[in-house]
């Protein structure tokens, strides 16, 4: 059947278009076509000098952490939300998105407070001889911080819907807590996890707000490659700038490519069951 | 109690009391530090030295530029946004026409890019070096360093934010009233504002919390383009870094204060929208930005 075609294409479609051309497309064609300016040989020199690549190491090490802790935490987070009734749960639940809710800014201050030597949490840490403000644990935890919500609510909704049959048909076969969930509830959970690590890892590898006041800043120790870019803008260097922020916008597309592959496949697992 | 229901059902895993109680244990004291302590310390520095000092430091005239500023943007971005959000889900959910995913994918861009990558681009369109910087200069016009600059890095970064609330649930809730408006005569714009906007008035009031949220807690892309030029182009998240590094923690917690207080605003409103039907009960993770769009099947 032919579907009648409702009015408005034109204005709305129009209205889309220009808007996205203008506030999407052009900028980021302009940081193309600056870093492109550079030519080859000077590009390839900048995005690989040694400070640069410290920076790269830097943000995916952490990222990589930050992203690793969120898997554990965040599942057991979901687990709880969604299995065990508890007083508070629904506040927890709420309090889940703050690392969204709350301004970069914010996060980066409070952190830094709680986790430098005399704050809350810092003084402990550094009477165990643990240091986290100023280091590389510093940036990993506001990573973990302002991306933990994406593990967290990928999973969730997909614990809610798990059959408890499945879980019962494996107790009756006499399967142990540990191997029934390794064994058959983390496979079912295997696809929406995923989709949250790749948006949780893009998420800390762009992150800036929240890491700067935690960082401590030190090239080649604890820069990170956002920084970076916003450094060699300060020095009016702007085609090395605009160099290093194209690399973070390869990065940027890569992850978008590869979390929309993971959605597609968590949705696949998702409408299968 | 009947005997039904006295009949005790295995229980399920990981409901053993002691792993129970460990793992709620374990979890409920990272919440603690990860999420309920960065909110705290912001309250008790706020009042440190007092309701007087924290009202004085708030009152102070450089911290109410950088609120008016940040309202000011809020009351420009968030509109516009909006406007884009709605039309663009009315061209994709109510229209076939090619191309429609790669439009999903361009929409969902500024989610992806970091914001210092989006603040770093608006420079070398508007700026001295960029593109249209030296007509700019000619013409007189100042974008870059000033509001406009601040307006259009806060646009690209929550340019999602209604789009991505509306799309799915426009998607689920189909054509079939829309068609039968217009069949019945209805103009365009009345079908929208009788018919359409009924229905998707939850998710839409939901994503323009999250959009003016979001503009007015943004530091990476606007610490770019503004310039940081104290009482003139410092929004709050920008003032809260200057006050910070000026060693004044109470002023900076106290603004912060600010923007704490909107960001539990939005989760409570989260959870009332919610309860409407907006939100993650239709689509995970909605406010994580990430989902749904590629839900869409052209």
């Amino acid at each position: 059947m032919k579907r009648r075609v409702l009015p408005g294409l034109p204005l709305s479609l129009g209205i889309t278009l220009v808007y996205a051309a203008i506030i999407i497309v052009l900028p980021l064609i302009a940081l193309v076509f600056k870093a492109a300016s550079l030519g080859p040989a000077d590009y390839w020199r900048i995005v690989t000098s040694d400070r640069a690549v410290a920076s790269y190491v830097v943000t995916v090490s952490c990222a990589l952490a930050a992203t690793l802790f969120n898997v554990v935490f965040g599942m057991a987070l979901a687990w709880v939300l969604v299995r065990y009734r508890f007083p508070g749960r629904r506040i927890i639940d709420a309090l889940v998105d703050l690392p969204f809710a709350l301004p970069t800014a914010v996060a980066g201050i409070s952190l830094t407070t709680l986790f430098a030597v005399n704050g809350w949490f810092g003084g402990p840490l550094s009477a165990l001889g643990i240091k986290v403000a100023y280091t590389p644990l510093g940036i990993m935890i506001a990573m973990a911080f302002t991306s933990l919500p994406f593990v967290v609510r990928t999973v969730q909704p997909v614990l809610e819907e798990l059959d408890p049959a499945l879980e019962e048909a494996a107790q009756t076969l006499g399967g142990s807590d540990l191997s029934i969930f390794a064994r058959v509830v983390l496979p079912l959970l295997t696809p929406a996890l995923l989709a949250g690590v790749s948006l949780s890892f893009a998420r800390s590898l762009g992150e800036f707000g929240a890491i700067i006041f935690i960082a401590g800043n030190q090239p080649f120790e604890t820069e990170i490659t956002a920084l970076l870019a916003f450094i060699r803008l300060e020095e009016y260097d702007y085609p090395a700038s605009a160099a290093i922020a194209s690399v973070m916008l390869i990065a940027a597309f890569v992850m978008l490519a590869v979390t929309n592959i993971m959605q597609a496949r968590a949705l696949r697992y998702t409408v299968r069951n | 109690m009947t005997k039904l229901q006295s009949h005790r059902r295995p229980p399920r895993i990981g409901d053993a009391p002691v792993f129970r109680r460990t793992l709620l244990a374990v979890v409920l004291f990272f919440v603690a530090v990860i999420i309920v302590a960065p909110l705290a310390v912001i309250g008790v520095h706020a009042v440190s030295k007092g309701l007087p000092y924290f009202a004085a430091a708030i009152a102070e005239p450089d911290t109410r530029h950088a609120i008016m500023l940040t309202v000011l943007t809020a009351l420009i971005a968030v509109p516009i946004n909006t406007a884009f959000g709605i039309a663009a889900a009315w061209a994709i959910t109510k229209h076939d026409f090619p191309g429609r995913r790669l439009l999903l994918i361009l929409i969902e861009i500024p989610f992806s890019v970091s914001p210092i990558v989006a603040g770093v681009s608006y420079l070398f369109v508007y700026g001295l070096q960029g593109l249209f910087g030296p007509a700019l200069e000619a013409a007189d016009l100042k974008i870059m360093f000033a509001l406009p600059g601040i307006v259009l890095a806060s646009m690209f970064v929550t340019a999602p934010f209604v789009a991505r609330e509306l799309i799915p649930l426009m998607q689920a809730q189909g054509r079939d009233l829309e068609e039968a408006a217009t069949s019945l005569g209805a103009s365009g714009w009345r079908t929208f504002l009788t018919v359409t906007l009924p229905n998707i008035k939850w998710a839409l009031l939901y994503g323009v919390v999250l959009c003016n949220s979001r503009v007015m807690g943004e530091f990476g892309a606007v610490s770019v383009v503004s310039g940081n030029i104290r009482g003139q182009t410092n929004t709050l998240p920008l003032h809260i870094e200057l006050l910070y590094h000026d060693y004044d923690a109470v002023g900076a917690f106290a603004a912060a204060s600010i923007l704490a207080t909107l960001a539990i605003i939005t989760l409570v409103v989260k959870v009332v929208l919610e309860r409407q039907g907006a939100g993650r009960r239709n689509r995970p993770a909605s406010l994580a930005g990430n989902d749904s769009l590629s839900e869409v099947k052209p």
